[in-house]
């Protein structure tokens, strides 16, 4: 968990240099306003990794002497199988087509969207189709 | 999408849900479609890109038939036109990165890092659907009435406005990529998430394989680029269609903020393409030399670097639009080569001394190594200011980047390909036709990419569709098409390769290289979830340890002790 906030973190800290180079020696806006979003993206998720890996047990697949025992129990609840993700990106090709062959196409894309949208929350809070 | 929970009675690895019986697995067509199997998926990504890449590289042949001769007139000015963008753009946007980060990541990743399944099932199989409707719909623009898109896969801000480019083929390119960059990245986040929360037991990051962290890094830069991507051309939609004027001069815009916005996406994009690949390199060769690797922490910290890097070189593609600051973006790209070069040493080094075997995938990585070599000097030699403006827009760029890219996306694809088929399909390839793919493609690649670079320097600009006979380009054109139509031959052979392993199977076990990784653990092809037991992980070659317990590796971890515990130990059974 550390190493992995390390690395964002380190995303961010090499970001902020540069964008300091960069904005005072080209004086450029869009480059200088692209790297600090960099900066944010590495920022973000390296600081709640951060915050969290001293918050928590580590866990056995950060320990180098872990056995896999060590990491008995479930360690996550998969979806067997789902139409939902299918129907969701056929909802968006109609959205997306609609900007071409005409508006119409806008409407059944919406209404498969939503309707995939709702599909897949409710098999989530089934806990899935597994 | 996925539930944490917390039931100690169930054991770690074979979760498996099929079991319970109140519910019917799907069959046939529906089993496709709603398939969230990370291996299903990965191999729907790969076969999907495959299409592309044979469909590009149909289109690359057209293009080099019109350029045999001086003003040929086999394709019209926009047929050419429409057919070099949908080249560049299906292979760089549709082929090479999903077919390293959709497929064969899909695919490999969790089995090298003991995982089940992706962290988000549901939201990969979103990604796969988000790619195939992409590819459709940028396809779709050939069957309109004003043709295909035509400005070029970097669609630059002034030639890609709707005066310039109007019709329906340019909005379905535009369109094509918000959607396939919603599908990567999504294929991001779970690349990203698998790598940081799903490794099994005893596996640090220190000790994963060398492919498992290149596409770690590639999913971080994929999040640090498309973004950026999808929101150019959402504006430049907004221009073309809305009113407004972000990159138009009439209103007040800046073209050049689109070139800007564009290789800020753009160059990381080369190494989102680039480091899936070199991964799949690594962790070829110390399996085919019967070595470990070579330097396993620099390679990660100069994967790390060059990512790090490639971010912040983006205007080394603008030198001659005399609006970027020449020797910051100079300096950065020539910085890149350090780290490169840190991964060509260890590549040789690993090799060194070993007992190599020159198989078909061990090839394709000694073919990928000079290819990328070749590819790789001539980017430091554009890297100086003075020779890019000299080359910008010629022959000389074009064979620079076919060679890195090729080098890298084919030459190393198809390494990983043929090294990892047995595991994804239980047979091998044969291997003499693997070799007469690899050198015919080899042949090819140098007889197609060689003469480019003297066009370059002679002044043959790139994108033109006729040129005039006299500045003696022709013969060097013609040595070109006939390369290419090497290339072309020499994937006849892998289709037969691959027809031939279908109709009479070679059976080729579950470790048919005496693998290092994971994968090689478990059967041939991977059970629904992968794993039914896993060995002892304390080194980043845990399978090499199980089956040579006499010939542990030494241990890379950063837990202070130098050996694992020996043979008693890591032998015995598994856990």
């Amino acid at each position: 968990m550390k190493i992995a906030a390390l690395i964002l973190i380190g995303v961010a800290v090499f970001f902020a240099i540069i964008s300091a180079i960069y904005w005072f020696w080209a004086y450029e806006d869009g480059g200088t306003m692209m790297l600090i979003g960099t900066v944010l993206l590495g920022l973000l998720p390296g600081g709640y990794y951060l915050w969290w890996s001293k918050r928590m047990k580590p866990r056995p697949e950060d320990l180098p002497n872990a056995t896999i025992a060590d990491g008995q129990g479930v360690i996550d609840a998969f979806p067997g199988s789902s139409i939902w993700p299918f129907s969701l990106a056929m909802g968006l090709f109609l959205i997306i087509l609609s900007a071409v062959f005409g508006f119409w196409f806008f409407i059944p894309g919406a209404a498969v969207v939503v309707g995939s949208l709702v599909g897949v929350t409710v098999e989530s809070r089934r806990g899935g189709t597994v | 999408m996925t539930l944490l929970a917390e039931l100690p009675d169930v054991d770690h690895a074979p979760l498996d849900h099929d079991d319970h019986g109140h519910h019917k697995e799907p069959t046939w067509i529906l089993k496709w479609l709603t398939s969230t199997d990370h291996k299903m998926i990965g191999l729907n990504y790969m076969i999907t890109a495959m299409v592309i890449f044979f469909l590009s590289g149909a289109m690359a042949l057209l293009l080099r038939v019109q350029l045999t001769t001086p003003n040929g007139a086999f394709l019209s000015y926009q047929q050419f036109n429409e057919l070099f963008t949908m080249h560049g753009s299906l292979m760089l946007y549709l082929f090479a990165g999903p077919f390293a980060f959709g497929g064969l990541a899909n695919y490999i990743v969790p089995l090298q890092v003991g995982a089940p399944d992706m962290a988000f099932p549901r939201l990969n199989a979103l990604s796969f659907w988000l790619y195939l409707t992409g590819s459709i719909t940028m396809l779709l623009g050939f069957i309109t009435a004003g043709g295909a898109a035509s400005f070029g896969w970097v669609a630059y801000a002034p030639l890609s406005g709707v005066t310039s480019s109007p019709g329906a083929g340019a909005d379905l390119w535009i369109l094509a990529l918000l959607l396939t960059g919603f599908s990567a990245i999504f294929t991001g986040v779970n690349l990203v998430t698998t790598i940081f929360y799903l490794r099994a037991p005893g596996m640090t990051m220190f000790r994963m394989p060398i492919f498992t962290w290149n596409m770690l890094v590639t999913a971080i830069l994929i999040l640090i680029a498309f973004p950026v991507l999808t929101a150019a051309l959402i504006m430049l939609y907004a221009d073309r269609h809305f009113g407004t004027h972000i990159y138009s001069v009439q209103g007040g815009g800046v073209p050049l903020l689109y070139q800007n916005l564009f290789w800020f996406f753009g160059h990381p994009e080369v190494y989102i393409l680039a480091l899936p690949f070199f991964g799949i390199v690594t962790e070829v060769i110390p399996v085919m030399s019967r070595k470990p690797l070579f330097g396993y922490k620099g390679m990660v910290f100069a994967t790390l670097s060059i990512a790090a890097l490639s971010t912040g070189v983006w205007a080394h593609h603008m030198f001659t639009t005399g609006a970027v600051l020449l020797p910051f973006f100079s300096l950065m790209s020539y910085l890149i080569a350090v780290p490169t070069g840190i991964k060509f040493f260890n590549w040789i080094g690993s090799m060194w001394r070993g007992q190599i075997t020159f198989n078909t995938p061990m090839l394709f990585c000694i073919g990928f190594l000079i290819a990328f070599l070749m590819g790789g000097l001539t980017g430091v030699m554009l890297a100086s200011p003075p020779i890019d403006f000299a080359t910008h827009d010629t022959y000389f760029v074009v064979a620079h980047f076919h060679q890195v890219l090729f080098g890298t996306t084919v030459f190393a694809g198809f390494a990983g390909l043929y090294y990892w088929y047995p595991k994804m399909f239980g047979r091998h390839l044969r291997e003499g036709l693997g070799k007469w793919h690899f050198w015919l493609m080899f042949i090819g690649f140098w007889l197609t990419y060689m003469p480019q670079y003297l066009l370059g320097l002679r002044g043959m600009p790139r994108r033109i569709a006729v040129y005039p006979g006299d500045p003696g380009w022709q013969g060097l054109n013609q040595a070109s098409t006939v390369g290419a139509f090497i290339i072309a031959l020499s994937f006849c052979f892998l289709l037969y390769n691959l027809w031939i392993s279908w109709k009479r199977p070679l059976p080729a076990g579950d470790n048919p290289w005496d693998g290092h990784t994971l994968e090689w653990f478990t059967t041939s092809p991977p059970s629904h979830h992968n794993f039914t037991h896993l060995p002892r992980i304390r080194s980043e070659r845990p399978v090499w340890d199980y089956n040579h317990p006499d010939h542990v590796t030494i241990e890379h971890a950063a837990a202070g002790h130098t050996h694992s515990h020996g043979s008693a130990d890591a032998g015995g059974v598994p856990e």
